[in-house]
Parts: C-alpha cells; structure tokens; sequence
C-alpha cells in the first residue's frame, strides 16, 4: 500500500481540517481552560462530530458507524492535534469503540456502540495505577463475587474519566502483577456504588480523572472479552490509541512547527530577520526533517494496524517513541525561538509545548516504547 | 486479483527460482559487491550467475525502458520487485555509479544517441563510470570548479584536477563538470561531460584514507582531447544537469545504511556484552541507543519508501533528496558508532585474521565520509532551510 493517503482520506482530512480549524482553534481550548468548564470541552461540538461521522469511524456499519479504519481515525487525531482540540474523541471513539468492537459480545455491541456512533454515550478506558504507563504491571482487584466480581484499587490518568458514562476498567483477576494471563477488562458503571472519581485538571488544560474501586460490583456481563485472558485485547486497544496519539502529535508537531518557521519570517533583530541566521535555518531543517520522517513513520504505524493487525506492534513502537521526541523537540524548539514571547502565557505557543508532554506519557513514552521494541527484538 | 498482485507472485516466484541462496545472504565484505567493467571478475559462480539472470531479465535497472537494457516496470512494480527482493534478503546483483547517478540524468537530458551508446552497457555493467565533480578548490562551494574545457574545431581540449573521484583507479569512463566559459558567472559556464579514462593524458592517483583504503582518487587531466557531441544536455547548462544528478546521487547515499547490513544490532551487542537471564543486554545504556537507534532507522525506512510514492503521486519536493541525505548519512555513522562501542576492545584491531584484517573500525572511519560525499550535511540543511522552508538570505 502506498505510504501517501488516497483520495477519500484526504476528503476526509480536508473536512475534519475544516470544522476543527473553524470551530475549535487554540483560542477554544483557552475558553475552556480559563472559565475552569466542568466538562473541560464542548458538548455542541462532539454532537457535531457525531453528526458528521466522526464519532463513529471506528464503529462496524451494522452498529451505525462507518466501519473504517485506523489510518481515518489518524486523519481526524492529527487535525485535533493541530489545534490542541479538547475532544471525547480518542477515549471514545478511538479506544472504546475499538475496544468494544474487537472484544464485545453482540450484546454489548450492540448497548453501546450505536450510542457511540451518534455521540451520545462517552466512554473512558482505565487502565494506569502508577507514575509510568505499565499495562502489565494491573494491581487493580478483581476478586470472583456471585455471579460477578468486586473491583478494588485505584486508577489514573484515564482520560475523560470524570465525564464518562460507561468506563473500561483493566483488572487483575489473577495471577501477580508483571504477568500477562490474569487480566480481565470490565465495563463499569461509573455512578455504581463503591467508585469515586476525581477530575484532575492537568498541565496542558485537558481532561483527566483519578478513580478509586472500593468494592465495587460488576456483574458478569460486564465482563468485557475472556476473564483472565484480556491482555491481549488490552494490548491491541492500547496499540490503536498509541498510534492516534502518535498521529495527534504529527499534527501538534507540523502546527508548532509552521508557527515557528514564519516568526523566523517576520521577527527582525540586529537589522535583519533573524530567519537569516545560519544557526535558526540549520536547527529548522533539522526540525522538518525530524516530523517528515516521523509523519511517515506514524502513517506506516496506521496502515500497518489496518492491514496486519497482529504484526503491527513494531511499527506502533517506532511511531509512538518518534512520535514523543519528535513532538518534544519541536515543541522545545518552538518556545525557544520564539524568544521571550515563547514564555508568555497570552501567546498559544506553550500551550502546545504542555500537550506534548502529556501526549508523552499516554500510553508510553519514547523510553517506554524502545525498551518495547528492543524486547520484541529479542534483546 | 489485481494486475500488481499477479506481478508479485509472478515474481516471488522467479525470485526463489533464480536467486541463489548464497546471494541471499548479507554482504560482509567489500568482494560481495559486483560493480561491472571492462577489466571486471566475479569473485564467486553464485555472483555471476545471479548478475547474468538479473541483466536478461533488464533487473540491473528495472525501472528503465527496455530499449536501454532495462525492465520497463513502472514504479509500482519496480517496488514490488524492491520489497519482495528485501523479503528474501537478495544482494543487489550490480552497484554502479552509471546507474545510480549517471543513468537517471542521461534519460532525462541525453540525446538519443548517448542514450543508445551508454545506458546498455551501464544496464549490463559492461562500463564502469566514476564522476569528476569535487576539486581541491571547489568541494562544498562546487560551482567555484577551475577545470577548463577549450574549444578546439569539433572537440575540447580538457585540462584540470578532479578530487575524491570515487574509484577513478577502475573505471572506465567519467561524467564529468567542466568550465566551458570562463568568462561567465560560476553557475553560467559549466558543462556536463563525458569521455573515456583511457583518454591520453587521464591520470589517477589513489588517497590513502582513514580508514587505511583508498577508494578516492585525485585524477589529473592533461591535455585530453573529447569530442563536443559528449557534452550532455546544453553547453554553459551543465548546472542543471549537475544538479539533478545530485539528487539521485544524494537519494543513494541516503539509502547506504540499508545496503548490506549484516547481522542485528542487538545480536552483534550479546555476542560481546552478554545477555541477562530475561534476554536483555546486559548493558543496559547500550541496550537503549540501539533501540533509539533502531527506532530512527525503522522510521527512515519508512520516510524513504513514502518519498517514492509521494514522487510516484507527483506530490514530491526536488529538493526532498537533501532532507534525506543529511537523515541517512547520519544515522549510518550513529550505527557505526553503536557497531564499534559493542565490540569494546575487539572492534580496536586493525590487522589481524581474527577481526577481518580491522573491518570494523576500517567501516566505522569509512562512514564519516557519508556526511561529506555528495554535499555536506551542513549543505543539505541549507538546501532545506532555502528551498523547502523558504527561509530569507543568501
């Protein structure tokens, strides 16, 4: 398959390009942020998503989506990375539907991936405990109680968490933490008793929750995939939302990036533009060429996902790991030269320097994925 | 199925027919690689029957049009036969300046003459080119080049020194910049031009290398009289013709790590810093630069096989090649630099058996060339920074 998207995809770019850009420009995020809103993004806008068929673009068409693939849900995470958009879009309809869909029975489907597709059911996935993104290392309870179990322990970083109507909860049903058997996924009422949540506004103004299982009961239907044998489901959702942030980060990336390159063009020192500079044109083309080669990594990451699933866990490492140093330098390099100005809270450019920090740690950062890939290396 | 999939099999096919199982093996030695030539050898059966098959089939150069040798493949077939040649590890059967950087220009600026003279004896390696491009006052700044070519009735008389001439010692022609008038600005009065080595007053002369090899020369030029109708494309525009060569001459030196890579890094580290009870090396901060590195060159590959498709989708910048040069270049010399930081104290041989008579530190001093050849990586930044970035000044 051609590494260059085809032209559905780049229809599909060009209108998400459009709303996102139109609707929710840097500007949008600052709203929110400064107005402390409780849900941290707008509603309006996600009803828009829905009715434009982004919500449901990972969703199977006999469930009300549109049954595409991962290299589309890239197009839309890349715009919203653009703009650092605020969205329910990756935990909602990048990681549960692909969660639901790869691992749900037809009962569960069919409850929850049609409320998916037209926007009117968020969804969280749950599955850090720890400073640093360790699936494996699940602590969280699940202890065999009737017909169901009981969850108990706490959880981190989950994104959206404190406006989810449905979260999917990692747990250890047995086995020792470390080991890949002895997880199960869980779909958990949020509201049920025994779950606290706690919204934990975060460095870069989006949106996140740290939630506490105090006993919490989960009946036997919400056992989402096998009991005890859902790392591997677990892996490949989390493989599908490495890829989207890694695709977010391209485009957080190439916005950072163009901002940087054209104040070089008009920013004047010592009587000339300081784009004149051999040291600012070197580190820019330096720059460039780090985000070309990142985008394509990220784009083989997509299609690899779409095309041989199974394999694609190398090529998601190298896109997640480029992804996150990628988008940090550019980042770092966009404040610097940006000079003072850079500092300033009024100009957007930090905001995307705080984004890239966060999209880092979700799901792995660089250090975390190349000791993936030297693990799958065999050394 | 579609045309391209019965391309495919049709050609794994043919592949795993015809593809000897020693050339499916990496290249460890500069001997692996054949280069053509009138005083060429092959240096085992199993290269030159894999050459031959490869020249019949017009696979030296499978994108070329069959009337100069090559296999009229488009380019996603051409890439099909690159990736399903990867698949089974298969050596590239022929290494040629001709068809790396001469061919490409000849097709597009040649006149059909040159095209029918040169390109099926480069196709069938019967030619070996080396390119007179550098010279001791004019590297980076190349358009400063003092090589002269006067007019004398149908021919020039051609007097000068070229340096860095890659192989100049074994090849049998050279492209070739020369200044046609010398009265015009630096970019205005160079010509592209070919003769044959084993012209009258052609001498070469090899330098002694880092690395303790010589594969540049200094080459002098004395006198040495080519006919006009050698010159390429347009009198006084040899620029142009210049310059798109280096784009493909940049786009193969980009492309130098992935050519005869041997084994994995990570084997290479266990066999001399052990491994762990889990696997993992047991030094841990080498263990990390060979995944970082790894990750980079996994990403590389991918950037290089997007560039063709963008090119393929006329969606690619000329100036592209130089982004990928500087890439290339720079993560082949990190490479050697992990290669000789594993081996520790063994990589520091230099002669005996046991270490190849030194190929290791003789390969990693090899690739600090990389970032110099074929334009600097300061130069290619440059070329981004003006020609795709758009930033101001000179």
């Amino acid at each position: 398959m051609a590494l260059v998207l085809n032209q559905e995809q780049s229809m599909l770019r060009d209108s998400a390009r459009g709303l996102i850009s139109d609707k929710a420009p840097v500007s949008h995020l600052r709203q929110l942020r400064d107005a402390r809103d409780a849900s941290g993004f707008s509603r309006d806008l996600w009803k828009t998503f829905a009715e434009m068929g982004f919500s449901g673009l990972l969703v199977p068409e006999a469930f009300g989506g549109s049954g595409l693939g991962c290299v589309e849900a890239g197009i839309v995470m890349e715009e919203i990375g653009r703009t650092l958009m605020p969205s329910p879009y990756l935990a909602t309809a990048v990681l549960a539907a692909s969660a639901l869909s790869r691992g749900g029975s037809d009962a569960q489907k069919s409850q929850y991936l049609p409320k998916i597709a037209d926007g009117s059911l968020l969804a969280a996935l749950a599955v850090d405990e720890g400073a640093k993104h360790r699936p494996l290392m699940t602590k969280l309870q699940a202890v065999r109680s009737g017909n169901g179990f009981r969850l108990s322990g706490d959880k981190a970083f989950v994104v959206d968490g404190h406006a989810a109507d449905l979260l999917i909860v990692a747990a250890r049903s047995a086995g020792a933490a470390g080991e890949r058997d002895g997880l199960t996924l869980f779909l958990v009422d949020p509201s049920a008793k025994g779950i606290a949540i706690e919204r934990t506004a975060m460095v870069d103004a989006h949106n996140a929750a740290r939630i506490v299982f105090d006993d919490a009961e989960v009946n036997a239907d919400g056992v989402l995939g096998e009991v005890d044998q859902g790392f591997g489901l677990l892996e490949g959702v989390l493989n599908i939302g490495r890829a989207a942030v890694a695709a977010e980060m391209v485009g957080l990336s190439e916005e950072v990036f163009g901002r940087t390159v054209g104040y070089l063009k008009e920013r004047r020192q010592f009587g000339r533009l300081i784009g004149e500079f051999q040291a600012l044109q070197h580190r820019a083309a330096q720059l460039y060429i780090e985000i070309e080669i990142t985008r394509a990594a990220v784009l083989k990451a997509l299609q690899t996902l779409d095309g041989d699933f199974n394999r694609a866990g190398a090529a998601v490492a190298v896109a997640k790991a480029r992804a996150g140093s990628t988008a940090t330098l550019a980042a770092q390099e966009g404040v610097q030269m940006h000079g003072g100005m850079g500092m300033t809270d009024q100009f957007d450019i930090g905001f995307f320097m705080k984004r890239a920090r966060v999209c880092q740690e979700l799901f792995g950062d660089s250090n975390f994925h190349a000791d993936q890939l030297a693990r799958m290396k065999g050394y | 199925m579609s045309d391209l999939e019965k391309f495919r099999s049709e050609t794994r096919a043919w592949l795993q027919a015809n593809c000897p199982p020693e050339m499916r093996r990496p290249m460890t030695s500069d001997g692996d690689t054949f280069w053509g030539g009138r005083n060429t050898s092959f240096s085992s059966e199993p290269q030159r029957v894999w050459f031959e098959r490869m020249r019949d089939k017009g696979w030296t150069v499978p994108d070329w049009p069959r009337e100069y040798g090559g296999g009229g493949l488009d380019a996603g077939e051409a890439k099909v036969l690159r990736e399903e040649m990867a698949a089974i590890g298969a050596r590239s059967p022929l290494s040629s300046f001709g068809i790396w950087m001469l061919g490409p220009a000849l097709l597009k600026y040649g006149t059909d003459a040159q095209k029918k003279e040169h390109l099926p004896k480069i196709a069938a390696g019967l030619i070996r080119w080396c390119q007179g491009y550098s010279e001791p006052n004019a590297g980076s700044d190349l358009a400063s080049l003092q090589t002269r070519a006067e007019s004398d009735g149908d021919d020039y008389i051609i007097n000068g020194q070229k340096i860095w001439t890659s192989y100049a010692n074994y090849a049998d022609w050279i492209f070739c910049l020369v200044r046609t008038d010398a009265a015009a600005k630096k970019h205005d009065g160079i010509s592209f031009i070919l003769f044959d080595m084993a012209s009258k007053g052609v001498s070469t002369r090899p330098i002694l290398l880092i690395s303790g090899y010589s594969p540049f020369c200094e080459t002098f030029f004395d006198n040495v009289r080519v006919p006009k109708s050698h010159v390429v494309g347009t009198v006084n525009r040899g620029w142009d013709v210049a310059k798109y060569l280096l784009q493909h001459e940049r786009a193969m030196i980009s492309g130098m790590g992935e050519r005869g890579v041997g084994r994995p890094l990570g084997q290479v580290a266990a066999d001399s810093v052990g491994s762990d009870g889990q696997g993992r090396l047991e030094d841990p901060m080498l263990r990390g630069q060979i995944a970082t590195f790894e990750i980079d060159e996994a990403a590389l590959s991918a950037a290089a096989e997007r560039a063709v498709d963008l090119a393929k989708a006329g969606q690619a910048h000329p100036a592209f090649s130089s982004a990928m040069k500087y890439y290339g270049t720079e993560l082949n010399k990190r490479r050697h630099e992990i290669v000789m930081s594993a081996g520790g104290i063994d990589a520091l041989e230099w002669e005996s058996e046991r270490s190849k008579g030194g190929a290791r530190p003789r390969a990693w001093l090899r690739t600090k060339a990389n970032s110099i050849e074929g334009g600097t990586s300061e130069v290619m930044l440059g070329i981004v920074a003006k020609r795709i970035l758009d930033l101001p000044g000179a």
